[in-house]
């Protein structure tokens, strides 16, 4: 076990090492750079702008520019923001910290609700229920997120006044039951497709169980169809559940571009798309490499879970 | 209630009245947005009270004036930070930390324009209770040129020599040279404090330029990251105001969700980049609301790069100038709100040269013109010349929907002149950089504000020595060379008189105008709004952004 773990932490870091030198590259070999914003700033000269890249360091080579973001790096510091000037990780974690909000309360609506409408669709294969289930999933996964949210926003705060038109908080309330109404929207909204993803993948492993021979054998047994769902057919369902999750992680923690545009909230989707805007290399760099350290720590965590509660599979 | 256009009653704020009375008036309407149809004139509360959000579309992030920065910051920076003498949107300066605005009558300004000498209040205090003096304008105008420094800009400080505090309200220098731009460069220079900013180690990171601590109406209280900023009254101000107890700052980063926000009431002003001209009908019968179109300084033109073979020659630029359909791109466009123009200079400055030449919608004049000229159509209808064929790349920022619709049309109208457009549209990261600055493009529809402030130099853009692909330092992308226009702009930049300066001035439009480096278009029109109930928010073409006049603001 630890040898795999070894194994696994190796082949991790040199990914990593390869994701960064891609990652810096893509970028810094497109054209335009974190100055051009400021090219039609009136009164703004090439001078000045040359003056500045000089000072910001960014007329040196690039394998300079990027062994020394690397130097850095394994010290700990990830570099500060060409926007705020502020070091990276703080404002990663700021940003974060909307993100959790957001995403924790939209995937565990989109759990609860998916797994039910799964395990339900699955139990009454070809009920109208299911095929309501199943042409919803396909609309859901259809619509795209903006336009919804846009329709949300119309209906429950223009129309009918009920909720707020987006944003995490009214500013200066900040309690509890003001970032609760304004995570409705939001968070069903973001739910919405995850539920549909759910749903499906869940009805599909709750038929591979049901039709399993200890299934029927419980049921031979005697037990009680309430025992038999929660027990066997829901237990091991949900096993392959475990990876999605897992693989969802980054997906995430990364946070949702076009809902929290919409919405304004102030998360990593946002903090991601305006970094890339204003070419603010530092930070962009430091999600970029948060996302696949993610990516592999997601991977790891389903991995090694699957493994201690699925007793068939063995980690070598 | 709501503003119609037509049943607008034109009701001066208080500082319009003073403005007007001062500048006596000059047939110019300001269009107002404050108290525009509103039946009872309101006056501001003894004391700061209440709140107003303001909505940008970008996030204010670089706090620090002097740092490199977009116009949003600038937001900001005019809440929190005074200079020594702002502009108002008739192109006067008022005065801020000087006592009074130096000139030449006053003797603030030697009459070869080399010396200077600044008189200060001396009742202004910092927001930390330290009082503010003319050793905090040294350090500011030191800490520009300080090569460790970051600069925003240099331009003009550089010339500012034998900085000499004479007293704690009063301080000296020499210019190496006469620069009269300079009093509208230090019109949007803010004055930071020496003993906070003057004590870090490194000015580019120190925590001021996170937490910025200045003299003006606002002091800062926080920042959420990616969401707003939060403002509160300083009730030490020296000046007019603060009439509000706290001001956010919300970003709201896209353009439809700020709209939305501003007709649900989240907002009460709607701030940078504002309402979209395609909503702007919906919008001006919004009750509650008072929403109106205001002139920008931007300009927006077809520009071409004079080195490229096929725009040597005056007649085919005269010629893609009269195939320029203004009116239907305008009208179809943009809702006939911007204003056609013949000229860089905004229409509402002291220097805008209205006597040129009107541009004539005419193919046939166009087609004219190219035959004479020796430019004849090939075999696949396109004219050629010496073997050069009149086709050329035109480009634009990707995904601004209507300059790309605009530049469509463009390419339709010349193709029927027998001129080929190929239309090739970059992300604005790329646009923007080496492309636009050093001329790699063939031709571009592009937005410009001409001039710093409300001053009329524009040496930066249209002298010979401001080609950086010839190494000039500026931003003369076209490679336009007047040796007339070079000759003019010199006269321009040493004349302090603003009457004698502008004939220099009116003569350099005549000439461009006449080259056609660029095919002026139309000036911006943005459409703004704010709620009825908040009064003195002024439009003020001199500046980049809606806050600048905040001190004023109040709810009625």
């Amino acid at each position: 076990m630890l040898r795999y773990l070894l194994g696994r932490f190796w082949q991790s870091l040199v990914l990593l090492l390869l994701v960064s030198v891609i990652g810096f590259a893509v970028l810094n070999l497109a054209p335009g750079g974190p100055l051009s914003q400021f090219s039609l700033t009136p009164g703004m000269t090439q001078a000045d702008l040359d003056r500045i890249a000089s000072q910001m360091g960014l007329d040196r080579p690039l394998p300079v520019q990027y062994l020394d973001w690397l130097a850095h790096l394994l010290r700990g510091d990830w570099g500060r923001s060409y926007r705020d000037g502020r070091p990276v990780l703080d404002i990663i974690w700021e940003h974060l910290v909307a993100t959790l909000l957001l995403m924790g309360v939209s995937t565990a609506i989109a759990i609860l609700v998916g797994t039910w409408i799964g395990v339900l669709g699955a139990l009454r294969r070809y009920s109208i229920f299911d095929y309501a289930a199943t042409v919803g999933a396909m609309i859901a996964l259809s619509i795209p997120t903006f336009w919804f949210g846009l329709i949300a926003i119309y209906i429950f705060s223009l129309r009918l006044r009920w909720l707020p038109a987006g944003n995490m908080y009214t500013i200066g309330n900040g309690s509890f039951g003001d970032y609760a109404i304004h995570l409705i929207m939001p968070s069903i909204v973001l739910a919405l497709v995850n539920v549909a993803v759910w749903s499906r993948y869940m009805r599909t492993a709750t038929l591979d169980v049901i039709s399993q021979d200890f299934v029927r054998t419980a049921r031979a047994k005697g037990l009680s169809s309430r025992r038999v769902l929660i027990r066997h057919i829901l237990g091991n369902a949900l096993l392959p559940m475990i990876t999605l999750l897992g693989l969802q992680l980054p997906t995430i923690l990364g946070g949702a571009l076009v809902t929290e545009t919409v919405f304004t909230w102030p998360g990593m989707g946002r903090l991601f798309l305006d970094s890339l805007g204003y070419s603010d290399y530092p930070v962009v760099m430091g999600l970029l490499m948060m996302s696949a350290v993610l990516v592999l720590a997601g991977n790891l965590a389903a991995d090694l879970t699957v493994a201690f509660v699925d007793p068939r599979i063995r980690l070598s | 209630m709501s503003d119609k256009s037509s049943s607008t009653i034109f009701r001066p704020t208080r500082r319009q009245a003073l403005g007007m009375a001062i500048a006596g008036a000059a047939g110019l309407t300001m269009p107002n947005l404050a108290g525009a149809g509103r039946a009872h004139a309101a006056t501001p509360p003894s004391e700061p009270k209440g709140q107003v959000i303001v909505g940008f579309s970008q996030e204010p992030t670089v706090f620090n004036p002097h740092l490199p920065h977009i116009e949003v910051d600038e937001g900001i920076h005019f809440s929190v930070f005074d200079p020594l003498f702002g502009v108002d949107p008739k192109g006067n300066f008022f005065p801020g930390l000087a006592k009074e605005v130096p000139t030449v009558e006053n003797g603030g300004i030697s009459a070869d324009g080399l010396e200077w000498h600044v008189k200060l209040r001396d009742d202004v205090k910092w927001h930390d209770g330290q009082p503010f003096t003319a050793e905090d304008v040294k350090f500011t105008l030191e800490l520009l040129v300080d090569p460790k420094f970051r600069s925003w800009r240099r331009a003009g400080h550089e010339l500012v020599q034998d900085l000499t505090v004479v007293s704690p309200t009063e301080i000296k220098w020499k210019m190496k040279e006469p620069y009269a731009p300079y009093p509208s460069i230090l019109a949007a220079t803010f004055i930071v404090p020496k003993h906070v900013l003057g004590a870090a180690e490194d000015k580019n990171t120190a925590p001021f330029n996170n937490a910025p601590i200045g003299t003006g109406p606002f002091k800062w209280v926080e920042r959420m990251a990616g969401d707003h900023i939060e403002l509160a009254a300083n009730t030490d101000y020296f000046g007019d105001g603060p009439y509000l107890k706290s001001l956010i700052y919300k970003y709201i980063p896209d353009l439809t969700v700020l709209y939305t926000q501003f007709k649900t009431g989240d907002i009460d002003v709607i701030g940078l980049q504002w309402i979209t001209a395609d909503h702007y009908e919906e919008a001006k019968a919004l009750s509650g609301t008072s929403v109106a179109v205001i002139p920008a300084a931007t300009v927006e033109s077809l520009s071409f790069n004079m080195e490229r073979p096929q725009f040597k020659e005056l007649a085919v630029r005269q010629a893609l100038y009269h195939a320029l359909d203004k009116k239907t791109i305008i009208d179809a466009l943009y809702y006939g709100l911007p204003a056609p123009t013949e000229t860089y200079m905004p229409q509402q400055s002291f220097y805008y040269n209205p006597d040129l030449p009107k541009q004539e919608y005419d193919l046939d004049k166009a087609k004219k013109l190219l035959d004479d000229a020796g430019w004849l159509p090939g075999a696949d209808g396109i004219r050629v010349k010496d073997g050069v064929r009149l086709s050329f790349k035109n480009s634009t920022t990707a995904g601004n929907h209507i300059r790309e619709q605009a530049q469509q049309f463009i390419q339709q109208s010349y193709r029927d002149i027998g001129v080929e457009v190929v239309i090739s549209n970059l992300p604005p990261a790329v646009m923007w950089g080496d492309y636009w600055m050093k001329s790699e493009f063939d031709s571009v529809v592009v937005g410009i504000n001409f001039l710093t402030g409300s001053d009329p130099d524009t040496s930066d853009y249209l002298s010979s020595k401001s080609v950086p692909a010839k190494g000039g330092a500026g931003q003369n992308t076209w490679q336009y060379a007047s040796p007339e226009v070079d000759k003019l702009l010199e006269a321009g930049g040493v004349e302090f008189v603003p009457e004698k300066r502008k004939q220099a001035y009116l003569k350099i439009q005549e000439t461009v105008r006449n080259d056609l480096p660029f095919l002026p278009m139309f000036q911006y029109a943005t459409v703004r709004g704010h709620k009825s109930g908040v009064e003195g928010v002024e439009p003020n073409i001199n500046v980049r952004i809606d806050s600048w006049d905040v001190a004023a603001w109040y709810w009625a």
